[in-house]
């Protein structure tokens, strides 16, 4: 990563100690410098909530927009000028709750942008609540005796959508995770990545997961690489996370099924 | 036999919270979160320079270079 992509003046970061969007946020510039793009043509984009903080440390141009409006934003961006490349930061709540109806239309219509949700399985900012993403019988501030509901499967959510690239990855394994957000943001078309990292002051805390040392190096343990995870019956896939890229199709855009159509 | 490697480990004690991801990722233990919860460099000779603490730094606060010796 090349340093000169932080904004020194503005660290050390606002984070709460051993948060995994540092880490999220490095594996992202590295992918930036490895793809080795123009650094006055990457726009981040940014709702609110931690992970939306994160533009602000770098030295790209960003935007810091509404709750949850940042894939329209990033959208108008890319429309007005299409030589950018557009990323969405975005949280888990941000991007799938408040913003859950902007990220399957953008999937559908097939902007060429990349969203990076942050997914640290609550509401860190607010003090812990509940989000789309929080799995099943944990505990969190507002199911103070176990979520209910279901998780949304973003992956799954996002290719039902339309997304032409979809991939997910945890913090612990960096170089997988540079490595898709490398794919995605070269991807010609909408891609997602569902980066998993850790939120060790409320979620780790409320369901005994340890410091937050221990709640990464666990990602070895309850993650699943998807090549291995295909040789796996579904019993012994039971409370595991699939890692990998899951969607990679061409792009479907509107202007390919226009072009015969001036020819003749 | 090919001689040993060295690198050099800065730390910026700024920007460090003192989180212990460092301390958990780390191969060859060479961090610890000492008495007063502060994270201390305990044995830099170890360091094999696998970037795993830099890569798992929430706050930019590694830096492990190679040292050449000339």
């Amino acid at each position: 990563m090349r340093p000169d992509f932080l904004r020194c003046e503005r660290l050390p970061n606002i984070w709460c100690p051993g948060c995994g969007n540092g880490i999220v946020l490095r594996a992202l510039l590295e992918a930036i410098d490895q793809l080795q793009l123009d650094p006055d043509k990457v726009v981040l984009v940014s709702g609110i909530g931690c992970s939306s903080r994160a533009p602000a440390y770098t030295a790209f141009d960003n935007v810091h927009t509404l709750h949850g409006r940042a894939i329209p934003v990033a959208t108008g961006i890319k429309m007005a000028n299409p030589d950018l490349t557009v990323i969405v930061v975005t949280g888990d709540g941000d991007g799938s709750a408040i913003g859950g109806n902007h990220l399957i239309h953008a999937a559908r219509r097939d902007v060429d942008i990349t969203v990076v949700v942050f997914n640290n399985y609550n509401y860190g900012m607010t003090g812990g609540q509940a989000s789309p993403l929080t799995p099943s019988s944990s505990i969190t501030t507002t199911t103070p005796n176990g979520n209910l509901d279901r998780p949304f499967d973003l992956v799954k959510l996002a290719a039902g959508a339309g997304a032409t690239y979809v991939a997910r990855s945890g913090i612990y394994f960096t170089k997988h995770l540079v490595d898709h957000l490398k794919k995605a943001i070269a991807h010609d078309g909408f891609s997602l990545v569902d980066a998993v990292a850790q939120c060790p002051t409320y979620f780790g805390r409320f369901n005994k997961k340890g410091s937050a040392g221990q709640m990464v190096t666990s990602q070895k343990d309850w993650m699943v690489l998807k090549s291995v995870a295909e040789k796996k019956t579904p019993e012994e896939l039971v409370g595991k996370t699939i890692i990998g890229e899951f969607v990679k199709i061409e792009r479907h855009s509107p202007a390919s099924a226009a072009a015969p159509k001036e020819q003749a | 036999m090919p001689e040993k490697k060295t690198f050099k480990i800065t730390h910026n004690r700024k920007w460090c919270k003192n989180c212990g991801i460092c301390v958990a990722v780390c191969p060859k233990k060479v961090f610890e979160i000492d008495r007063s919860d502060r994270h201390a460099i305990v044995n830099p000779q170890d360091c094999i320079g696998c970037q795993m603490c830099v890569e798992h730094c929430p706050d930019f606060a590694l830096i492990v270079v190679e040292v050449k010796n000339e």
